[in-house]
């Protein structure tokens, strides 16, 4: 009986140490150490969601730098085939022209050749006229000295050139 | 410094370890010596109840104990303080006082006196109010040095316990605002463990097996429960809802008793764990004595050391218990019934 009979002295220090235990500890260990936890794990889950921000940062930042690097890649691709076009395009504009140019210079060419030909045939032409006139002259000067030989030429002249 | 703390409590385990075997082994052996008849009942009783001394070994005026300070309120002398050293182990009367069957008795009829003796269980509280303080108090010293950063020796021991009385006691018993009753549970829980434990210890003091301290306890634990009570409990209480109109007046003197035996459940839950722990030890230890043969020592001592074992289980275990009921209880006081009016 004595066993399950409570002790008013235990009763009472029972009382007092656990309520100086719980006033001592509540406000100088478990607040301190609770609000340390909780300061703590909040750091924790804050890194976390920090990390996987920066995670999926990353990876949006990879695919928008693949998807930059892709259409850098086209607008090289493409400005590579309109190089490619308008360089064939000059090219072929170039030669165009170039043979125009040379058609025209062949063509001048030849105009100048023919004017200066047909100048060299009428100077020829001229030279010549006026050389088979000097010789005419030397050759008519020479046989036309004597009397006779005149007479001569003048008959033939007069034979060739029949009067009717 | 650390290191030479630990190492000294090591020793100083191991060497209270040893005086206590001795203890009870020269106990005995004068028992034998003297053949006188052993009464384990009266060894065992003895064991366990409180005191005014604290004994050690010995028996008579051969025993080696601490005698505790005896205070007594008087009706008549007022408070009175002196060592229990003068009772002389109950064989003298000092001051008009008289220690009969562990009580103090006064020999004036007309007087009469409130004990708050420093008696051993008191003295064993007291020391393991020392040692909680001494482990929280640095620890929450450490938690100020090191803000923000992993916990250190004895922080990384106690954490994992903190932790777990708020996650998985405090939080799923109580529900949102458990962080008023975390101190209340935390305390309980550590100081009903550190308690246990020092029970087990040779020479300790059976305070959680006492039934004053487990009362006290649940006395608490009743109070807060009553005090943070909130209307839809007390309704249920007094008017439960969604049941019959004569079922009710049933039920009010039912809800009405089941105030007082939940924590009477639990004072008696932990002081008959305890208590019986002691009792079962002490008893198969007891068995070497009563047959008086070293063979059944053979058996008896590791028979002894399983339960032993099983007793720092079961301290821990009971620590929890206490708390989770209580925290249940909180819970249960605190709880918002949203399906409170679904009156069919």
């Amino acid at each position: 009986m004595e066993l399950i009979t409570p002790s008013i002295g235990l009763l009472f220090w029972s009382l007092i140490i656990f309520v100086i235990l719980l006033f001592i500890l509540t406000k100088f260990a478990w607040k301190p150490i609770v609000g340390a936890l909780e300061e703590r794990e909040k750091f924790i889950s804050d890194a976390l969601d920090q990390a996987n921000k920066a995670k999926e940062e990353m990876s949006k930042l990879k695919s928008e730098n693949e998807a930059l690097l892709m259409q850098a890649r086209q607008e090289r691709d493409k400005i590579l085939k309109d190089a490619q076009t308008v360089a064939a395009a000059t090219i072929a504009e170039a030669k165009d022209k170039a043979q125009i140019e040379a058609d025209k210079m062949v063509a001048n060419a030849r105009m100048q050749i023919t004017n200066e030909k047909n100048n060299a045939i009428t100077e020829l032409k001229n030279l010549v006229a006026t050389t088979s006139v000097q010789i005419a002259e030397q050759i008519v000067k020479k046989n036309l000295s004597s009397d006779s030989s005149q007479k001569e030429l003048i008959d033939t002249y007069l034979k060739e050139s029949k009067f009717n | 410094m650390k290191k030479t703390v630990k190492n000294l409590l090591i020793k100083f385990l191991s060497l209270a370890f040893l005086v206590g075997f001795q203890a009870f082994a020269t106990e005995e052996a004068e028992n034998l010596g003297e053949e006188k008849k052993f009464n384990a009942a009266e060894m065992i009783k003895h064991h366990i109840s409180d005191a005014y001394d604290w004994h050690f070994f010995g028996e008579g005026h051969q025993s080696v104990s601490i005698p505790l300070p005896v205070i007594l309120y008087s009706s008549t002398k007022g408070l009175q303080l002196f060592s229990s050293a003068n009772f002389h182990h109950g064989t003298e009367s000092y001051n008009g006082y008289k220690l009969e069957h562990n009580h103090i008795l006064s020999e004036d009829k007309n007087e009469k006196i409130y004990d708050i003796s420093i008696t051993k269980n008191v003295a064993s509280m007291m020391i393991a109010s020392f040692i909680i303080l001494f482990i929280f108090l640095s620890i929450s010293s450490s938690y100020k040095k090191n803000i923000g950063k992993a916990p250190k020796g004895m922080q990384s021991v106690f954490e994992p316990l903190i932790t777990f009385v708020r996650d998985e006691i405090a939080e799923p018993n109580i529900g949102p605002r458990y962080a008023k009753y975390l101190p209340f549970l935390l305390t309980a829980f550590f100081f009903i463990w550190v308690n246990n434990l020092l029970g087990l210890m040779p020479s300790g003091a059976n305070t959680s097996g006492n039934i004053a301290f487990t009362m006290t306890l649940a006395v608490i634990t009743l109070l807060v429960t009553v005090f943070s009570g909130n209307k839809e409990y007390w309704a249920h209480i007094f008017w439960t809802p969604g049941v019959p109109l004569p079922l009710r007046i049933i039920m009010l003197p039912v809800e009405l008793i089941g105030i007082v035996t939940k924590p009477f459940a639990l004072m008696i839950r932990l002081f008959a764990n305890i208590t019986a722990g002691h009792i079962i030890i002490l008893s198969i230890l007891s068995f070497i004595f009563i047959f008086k043969s070293f063979a059944v020592a053979g058996v008896s001592i590791p028979f002894a050391v399983v339960m032993m074992l099983m007793e720092v289980f079961v301290a821990a275990l009971q620590a929890y218990i206490f708390t989770l009921l209580s925290a249940l209880f909180i819970g249960q006081a605190v709880a918002e019934h949203e399906h409170h009016d679904d009156n069919h």
